[in-house]
């Protein structure tokens, strides 16, 4: 569909370029690392039983994301850990 | 050692191997370099032509292997300049019928001949890629400012660097300035950003290309060519000179450069 078109119904504010710029650099995340989405998801899933053996932690609240900088990848892991019973949320400054 | 051995490729197909290959070829020939480009793309010929040697042909790159021809029969001069050659593909051939090996003995034999030996490529990462690969000293990757080229331009880095030949450095063809203000084709920066190798040339989309395909004379023989400009520049590039990259601004249409002859004629 035309770009115009999509500007005049307010669709999108960002140019076409930025969208294909943002998009190669999602797929080329994948290709470089050889890791499809549906693996990162299956990876997630075993990550959150792995850790849950051993400690409480809130399975919806994790993250598994693909970094990259210039032609370095991570795989970065967000694990929200949840408080012990009758522990202490936080530390006290 | 002698000549250098460059290879044109890319990955994806159309972008404009054979097109760099032809004017770089002129580029290079017209500072008094020798030059010999070899057509690596074997079933699928194509460079003879954008050249404007098809009707020249008598051997080709699989006779020279095969022991029918020795490479200097198989040398093509193109007559427009002093010291330009050609060595076509074979045309009912597949790409089995050369090895990498044999490519680089093959080029091993030109570099005591003349100073550069321009491989043009076939598309795709298959034997094709690695025969006309295997014997460079630098790689040329072309892409277009688009998602799919430069993607398998990616693909191209990857395996390059597993190959040991360097990043490779990178051309990117048919950018059209006007598009990129727009906001509608990823931006030079763009491009570099994510692939990060070096930039060795920006060539513009440019008419006079299928012009100059429709004669066999490469646009680099063209002193007005924009195009032909960018492939010259190119090749000063690859001579070790330091030479700018023009702003997009510089790339004016045809209409605005118009005007300003008019403006100053008057
Ligand atoms: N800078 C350019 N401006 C306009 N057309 C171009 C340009 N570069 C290449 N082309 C055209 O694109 C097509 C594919 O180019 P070619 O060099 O044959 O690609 P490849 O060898 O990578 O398959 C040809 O028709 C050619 O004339
Ligand atoms: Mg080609």
């Amino acid at each position: 569909m035309g770009n115009w078109l999509n500007r005049l119904l307010g669709r999108d504010n960002q140019s076409s370029a930025q969208s294909a710029k943002e998009r190669l650099q999602l797929v080329l995340i994948h290709d470089r690392t050889d890791l499809s989405p549906a693996l990162v998801e299956t990876l997630k899933d075993e990550i959150i039983a792995v850790i849950s053996k051993h400690v409480e932690i809130d399975p919806g609240g994790v993250e598994i994301n693909l970094s990259q900088t210039q032609r370095e990848n991570r795989l970065v892991a967000n694990i929200p850990l949840l408080a012990a019973p009758g522990g202490r949320r936080r530390p006290r400054k | 050692m002698g000549g250098k051995v460059l290879t044109v490729t890319s990955g994806k197909g159309g972008v404009g191997k054979t097109t760099t290959t032809a004017n770089l070829a002129v580029a290079l020939a017209a500072t008094g370099d020798k030059v010999v480009c070899l057509d690596a793309d074997i079933g699928l010929r194509n460079l003879d032509v954008v050249m404007g040697l098809e009707n020249r042909i008598v051997y080709d790159l699989v006779d020279i292997v095969e022991g029918r021809a020795r490479l200097r029969q198989a040398m093509i001069k193109d007559k427009r300049l002093p010291e330009l050659y050609l060595i076509p593909a074979a045309q009912t051939r597949d790409k089995a019928a050369v090895s990498p090996t044999d490519m680089i003995k093959l080029c091993n034999e030109l570099r005591n001949e003349v100073d550069w030996i321009l491989v043009d490529s076939p598309a795709g990462i298959e034997r094709g890629f690695r025969n006309a690969v295997a014997p460079a000293d630098q790689v040329l990757i072309v892409t277009n400012p688009e998602v799919s080229a430069v993607r398998d331009a990616d693909r191209i880095v990857g395996l390059l660097e597993a190959e040991e030949k360097g990043p490779g450095h990178l051309i990117i063809n048919r950018l059209k300035p006007e598009m990129v203000k727009r906001g509608d084709m990823l931006s030079t920066e763009d491009v570099l950003d994510i692939l990060a190798i070096p930039l060795i040339g920006v060539v513009p989309e440019d008419e006079g290309i299928l012009v100059s395909s429709n004669r066999g004379a490469p646009a680099a023989m063209d002193e007005r060519s924009r195009a032909g400009q960018a492939f010259r520049d190119v090749a000063r590039r690859l001579k070790g000179e330091d030479v700018p990259f023009p702003s997009l601004d510089d790339n004016k249409s045809f209409f605005q450069r118009l005007a300003a002859r008019f403006t100053r004629a008057s």
